[in-house]
């Protein structure tokens, strides 16, 4: 029963089977995109779902992320005079690290969760299976709009982060740490590199696009009615999570060098 | 040929991991006829139904739609067999997402390609049919009763005006008085269409009022077929103890 070498093969198969099916659902996915139809109408509303309505999360998320790394830096460059250093880390800081990831693990948590929940539901009460009789691929019609709107708006999103966040360490750096205002936006202006930017854009779409995809893969794997769509929402939240930082880390990474 | 049955089911055979569902099933629909197949829950009624439409794969066997052997088929040629189909899930199946016309137009706007204001006058058709006015057409299908929604169900598998159309327990959660109204419309739809219908239930009023033949599923193989008015006199013992729906009977060996 314990033998571990038994658990781990097990393991081990466990892992292989899922990625088989993950592959295979990924392909499916993606071809779907390129084939016709392709559902303007649906893709625009998902858009609109996963975009405009993640905003004030989001937005939340990035004003006090920005305002606490004003702090945070300050107190540590402090310990070598060399607090004017605030306004560049804080606008690097959150263009290449934290606008994306902090966005893309609050997208996963809502756009994944929805998705996972909604795309369940239709599995569980034979929605899907209706979809088909009725000649509709479920791939084209459900998981390509909800990728390609996801891909797109996250990094629109993540951009109004960088923003909202540039802005929260602003106001900190002037009400509470003295900064001049004209300097410190010079200061971060001059620093920032369009790769900053650029690279943490590239993260976002990468992020949006796994969240949609666990979102979709673990809805339309759900089974045995509302249990089965719980479990699946959580799976999609947890998988899609540490898949964000897995990939972030390979995308850092990629850009590492430039 | 005019005897090519419409729909023929040869030999198909589906297990889940250990467990057979479908043992050998043998049947066969001619044009224009209405079969109800009875069976207890559990049996494999839908099952059969998603090997028909193709959601699931049979392991083996043949099913022919006009005499074209339809397993295999993938992509477009599956579509090209679906036109003929109509269906009503066991549990309507509606589309949360779209409105009340919108679920009944759908397989005209997705499936043929139809513009909506057509597609949409052909919709509040079809929901007149099922004694749906136009004032529900805009509603949302969540907000319906469990009647009204297998209505709306009826209408989206009658709208495209298919070859076969196949019920899942069309009466199945509904009281006595609406489980009559459904019949009846289903009696009603049929005639007008003139398709042939393979309808699924274990509720015998509904077998007869539906049905030109019925067929018994019982351990993954049909074990009786016949004409509706023979079932009262038919010498299967297992027949026999459904319609009455005696606890005592070969059945009762195998409850479990
Ligand atoms: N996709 C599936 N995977 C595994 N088992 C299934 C699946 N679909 C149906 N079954 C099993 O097949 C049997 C027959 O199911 P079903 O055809 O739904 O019964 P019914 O005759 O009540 O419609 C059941 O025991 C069910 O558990
Ligand atoms: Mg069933």
């Amino acid at each position: 029963m314990n033998n571990p070498l038994a658990v781990i093969g097990r393991f081990f198969l466990a892992f292989l089977a899922t990625f088989g099916r993950l592959s295979i659902f990924t392909g499916k996915s993606v071809s779907a995109i390129v084939m016709p139809p392709f559902y303007w109408r649906l893709c625009l509303q998902q858009m609109m779902t996963i975009g405009y309505y993640s905003l004030p999360v989001v937005g939340m998320t990035a004003l006090f992320t920005g305002a606490v790394l004003a702090l945070q830096i300050y107190l540590g460059s402090a310990r070598f005079g060399a607090e004017s250093a605030v306004p560049n880390i804080v606008v690097v800081g959150l263009t290449r690290e934290l606008g994306p990831v902090l966005a893309g693990l609050m997208l996963g948590g809502r756009v994944g969760a929805a998705i996972a929940a909604e795309l369940g539901t239709m599995k569980v009460t034979e929605q899907l299976d209706a979809l088909i009789t009725l000649q509709t691929n479920p791939f084209r019609y459900l998981v390509v709009p909800r990728l390609v709107a996801a891909t797109i708006t996250t990094p629109i999103l993540v951009l109004i982060a960088d923003i909202i966040g540039v802005m929260g360490g602003y106001l900190v750096g002037i009400h509470r740490l003295g900064f001049n205002s004209t300097v410190y936006l010079k200061n971060t202006f001059d620093f920032m590199e369009t790769m900053d930017v650029a690279s943490g854009l590239v993260k976002a779409a990468v992020f949006g696009f796994l969240i949609a995809l666990m979102g979709c893969y673990h809805g339309f794997n759900s089974k045995g009615g509302a249990q089965g769509v719980g479990r699946a929402t959580t799976d999609a939240v947890v998988s899609s999570l540490i898949l964000i930082l897995i990939a972030n880390y390979f995308v850092t990474e990629a850009f590492f060098s430039q | 040929m005019t005897d090519t049955p419409r729909l023929e089911l040869i030999d198909v055979h589906k297990s889940f991991g250990t467990k057979v569902v479908l043992d050998g099933l043998n049947l066969s629909l001619a044009k224009g006829e209405s079969v109800v197949v009875i069976g207890g829950s559990g049996t494999g009624k839908s099952v059969m139904l998603k090997c028909i439409l193709g959601l699931l794969q049979p392991d083996q066997g043949q099913i022919r739609i006009d005499g074209e052997d339809t397993v295999d088929l993938r992509g477009a040629a599956r579509e090209r067999v679906l036109t003929k189909f109509g269906m009503l899930f066991q549990s309507a199946a509606l589309f949360d997402s779209l409105t009340v016309w919108e679920n009944v137009a759908f397989g005209l706007i997705e499936g043929a390609g139809m513009e909506r204001e057509q597609a949409r006058a052909i919709a509040i058709d079809k929901l007149s049919k099922v004694g749906m006015g136009e004032d529900m057409a805009e509603a949302d299908p969540a907000g319906l009763s469990g009647g009204m929604r297998k209505r709306v169900g009826l209408a989206r598998a009658i709208a495209t005006e298919p070859d076969i159309i196949f019920f899942d327990e069309p009466t199945t959660g509904l009281d006595p008085i609406m489980g009559d109204v459904i019949n009846n419309l289903i009696t009603e739809c049929v005639q007008d269409l003139g398709a042939t219908t393979l309808t699924i239930s274990h509720d015998m009023s509904s077998a007869r009022t539906i049905a030109d033949r019925v067929a018994m599923l019982y351990n993954g193989k049909i074990i009786w077929a016949g004409a509706v008015d023979q079932i009262d006199d038919c010498d299967n013992a297992f027949v026999d103890q459904f319609i009455h729906g005696r606890e005592e009977g070969p059945f009762a060996l195998e409850v479990t």
